[in-house]
């Protein structure tokens, strides 16, 4: 606890404590919390408090399901959908693809959500959402709003040419993305989304390039921008009040927009199902995950790298990337810096690309997943 | 009202007269004029309240059509041949969540090799799907039976599709009785759902479903085609009331009466046959034709009943499954379990190849007179199939068969008649 001092003094901007429920009106917030986004609430006002934090959170997704352990997906998807629900005040309906979030969610008496659900098939999340979307209006009932939302495989691969097509005609969707970087369902198989050098079932930490090639995958977000829809933002489990905030952000408007939200897979990475969030952090901060938002084609914030790091510290808490590093056993393997190597250039290159370091950013303390930022977009109170 | 009007167009301004909320299509022949004249409808407002959504596939549309039945809305697709099989997964998926969609399948081959003609492989690649298929005979049968596909798939909450062989009846203008807006009114009420997205009372549809209940929930969508069953004739006899004409039901019987070899088939093939059965009738060979409208659910008993009293049954078929033999046929003899009345398969009108009376008389006949095999392909060319077998067991690299058959029947051609 002791730890939270200078982080809610640097929260406060003056070094002043506050109390609980007081805003630091017409300043920048800046800080970091430690722990769990609880204390981070209490230095707002209650309008820019976490949905997640307010009694009144809808549980879209509630307890109950069989989701592994800290899995990111769980998290996301019940962060994501809350905040909608508030938007659209409860008139909602969700069309979920095939994947882990359906699978865990919905075989009794596990059923876990507590909005309209359907789910269709792995392939035609979006079409279907569309369909959904042009009952509701045939109807004359605008007011209920439609979300769609898929894995990574249900997105970026066998749900593309379907995704494409609702985003072409800019129906009235917003399809999320929860990207844990593989076909989890199916046992940790490889898809256009699994990042290179990731070993998965079907790209093993074999041979001369061993895990997924380079060269190879989708960046769905810059996709969805090709097709000049009205939000696309990328967002990570990490960040909460970020992610609230571009969920509510896109439900504000209308026609089609995309939140490719980052959902680490403790069971798929080999990572500790407690390092969820540190990983989703981490990825940002190390530049291999930009989070941004994008209006019409054209990217209109981004969330600053507050002290970037090295993709090592991401890469390392992942048994998927274990034949990268060497090991200190006599006679262990040496691992390949060069695939690290070639891994940094590509968190190197997003940072040049979105412009992620930013010098005149304040110097928080160091990143190293026992802490968290805010974006600057929800630390300046645009929330 | 009489009208002489393209089949196309006559299913558009009926099923535009049940006024779905929510149609979604993919362009392919010969389906393509029914969307076209719904969309203008859905354009000019003429239907309304009405989304017509232009998708980018055919999974599209069935899938943009089960999330619109699922929300409440009535809906409407057609497709035909390669577009049906593109969108097979959600055709099946439609079927296991219970969903009322109406469909018209604009019946063609499938390839390869590509064809665009009509015959009904298409329809019977699904038949296992757990729609209800109704053929129609006519484009009057065409029009009638989508009013009557609406009534039946949301009763019984089930989807159902209307066959109607491409081109034949699609592109072929002939006089239709269509019937106004009240009168379709006052037969088809507003879509009640059994089950709806709505955020007032939510839902999951579309759950995961284990060994512990899978069966009962694919036995209950069998019950539901049962429940079909019993209410086919009842919304044929309905609508024959209301409309003043007759349409639906199960199967239609012609010069059956002391008919000792009586013809199955579906769809507008039946036109043929009748005429060719009424010049076999004339000669004094007693044939009778039974027409079966609807497919699925099959009408087992009401085929024993029409058929019982025939010496044999020929059944008439533009699908086979390949490797065995005729799909429908094996449905008829199953539905004569018991009663020793042998069943001929006659293949016919594959790829839109023409069904001639000649043809089929000469296949009566030898019925008749008790030569007709178990299985027969009308009109067959053996010339142009002995000759791909020689050069196949000729050398290894033969080439593609469906350009060696096509560059044969062109030369050969001008020597046959
Ligand atoms: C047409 C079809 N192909 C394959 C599958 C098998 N399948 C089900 S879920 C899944 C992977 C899902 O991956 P993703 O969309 O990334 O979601 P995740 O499970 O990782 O959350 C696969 C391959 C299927 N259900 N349907
Ligand atoms: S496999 Fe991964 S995505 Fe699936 S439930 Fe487990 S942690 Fe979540
Ligand atoms: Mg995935």
């Amino acid at each position: 606890m002791t730890d939270d001092a200078p982080a809610i003094a640097r929260a406060v901007g003056t070094g002043a404590r506050t109390t609980p429920g007081d805003s630091p009106v017409g300043q920048p917030v800046k800080f970091y919390q430690v722990g769990s986004f609880a204390a981070g609430n209490r230095l707002l006002d209650e309008a820019h408090r976490s949905v997640q934090s307010t009694l009144g959170r809808t549980n879209s997704l509630t307890s109950g399901h069989r989701a592994c352990q800290g899995c990111g997906e769980a998290l996301g998807a019940r962060y994501a959908l809350d905040a909608a629900m508030r938007a659209a005040q409860g008139r909602m309906a969700v069309v979920n693809a095939t994947g882990c979030l359906e699978v865990f969610s919905t075989p009794y008496p596990e059923t876990s959500w507590q909005i309209p659900w359907l789910h269709s098939l792995f392939g035609n999340a979006p079409a279907v959402a569309t369909g959904v979307a042009a009952a509701y209006r045939a109807k004359g009932r605008d007011d209920v709003r439609v979300v769609g939302q898929a894995g990574d495989g249900g997105t970026v691969d066998i749900g593309f040419g379907c995704l494409s097509g609702m985003f072409e005609r800019n129906d009235d969707v917003l399809f999320i993305c929860y990207d844990n970087e593989a076909y989890m369902n199916t046992g940790v198989q490889r898809s256009g989304a699994t990042p290179p050098g990731a070993r998965t079932a079907t790209t093993e930490a074999i041979g001369r390039e061993p895990g997924n090639p380079f060269g190879q995958g989708k960046d769905m977000p810059r996709l969805a921008m090709a097709h000049q829809i009205p939000y696309v933002a990328t967002a990570t489990v990490a960040e909460l009040h970020d992610l609230e905030a571009k969920v509510e952000k896109a439900m504000s408007l209308r026609g089609a927009r995309y939140i490719h939200l980052f959902v680490p897979c403790p069971l798929g990475w080999g990572s500790a199902p407690h390092d969820t969030i540190r990983l989703a952090r981490l990825v940002k901060e190390c530049g291999l995950f930009p989070v941004f938002e994008a209006e019409h084609g054209e990217v209109t914030s981004v969330s600053k790298i507050r002290r970037q790091v090295p993709v090592e510290d991401y890469l390392r808490l992942q048994t998927r990337y274990r034949h990268l590093f060497g090991s200190s056993e006599p006679g262990g393997s040496e691992g390949r810096p060069d695939i690290v190597e070639r891994i940094q250039r590509i968190a190197d290159a997003n940072i040049r690309r979105l412009g992620l370091l930013d010098e005149t950013l304040d110097e928080g303390p160091p990143p190293d997943g026992s802490g968290g930022g805010l974006s600057d977009r929800a630390a300046a109170g645009v929330l | 009202m009489l009208r002489q009007i393209e089949g196309s167009r006559a299913v558009a301004e009926v099923v535009s007269m049940c006024r779905p909320e929510v149609v979604c299509a993919y362009p392919i022949s010969p389906q393509t004029h029914i969307i076209e004249a719904v969309g203008r409808k859905v354009k000019s407002g003429e239907l309304a309240p009405c989304e017509f959504i232009n998708v980018e596939s055919e999974f599209a549309a069935m899938s943009v059509s089960i999330g619109a039945s699922a929300a409440g809305a009535r809906a409407y697709t057609a497709t035909a041949s390669q577009g049906l099989l593109f969108m097979i997964e959600a055709v099946f998926n439609a079927a296991g969540l219970g969903l009322p969609i109406v469909m018209t399948l604009a019946n063609r081959a499938i390839g390869a090799p590509i064809n665009i003609w009509n015959d009904h492989s298409d329809a019977m690649a699904v038949r296992d799907s757990g729609w209800v298929q109704l053929f129609a005979e006519t484009n009057q049968d065409a029009a009638d039976l989508h009013i009557q596909a609406f009534r039946l798939a949301e009763e019984v909450s089930l989807p159902v599709m209307v066959c109607m062989d491409g081109y034949v009846l699609t592109h072929a203008v002939e006089r239709v009785d269509l019937p106004g807006q009240q009168e379709v009114d006052s037969f088809l009420p507003p879509y009640v759902p059994r089950q709806v997205l709505d955020p007032s009372e939510p839902v999951s549809i579309g759950a995961m479903v284990g060994p512990e209940a899978f069966e009962e929930v694919r036995y209950l969508a069998h019950v539901r085609q049962l429940q079909a069953l019993e209410l086919i004739p009842e919304v044929a006899g309905e609508f024959a009331e209301h409309f003043g004409r007759p349409a639906g039901g199960f199967v239609r019987p012609y010069r059956t009466e002391g008919a000792e070899t009586i013809v199955v088939a579906m769809g507008s093939v039946l036109g043929t046959i009748k005429d060719t059965v009424d010049a076999l009738r004339e000669k004094g060979t007693a044939v009778g034709v039974l027409g079966i409208t609807s497919f699925r659910p099959f009408p087992g008993a009401a085929l024993r009943d029409g058929l019982a009293g025939a010496k044999r049954v020929v059944v008439v078929e533009k699908a086979f499954s390949i490797g065995f033999g005729g799909v429908l046929s094996t449905d008829v003899a199953m539905a004569l379990t018991g009663l020793s009345i042998p069943v001929s398969t006659v293949v016919a009108g594959l790829g839109g190849r023409p069904i001639m009376g000649k043809s089929l008389a000469a296949v009566f006949v030898d019925a008749d007179h008790g030569r007709l095999g178990e299985l027969t392909f009308l009109d067959l060319r053996k010339d142009l199939i002995d000759k791909e077998l020689a050069r196949m067991a000729d050398r290894r690299r033969s080439g593609p068969t469906a350009e060696n058959v096509l560059r044969d029947a062109q030369s050969v051609l001008p020597s046959l008649t």
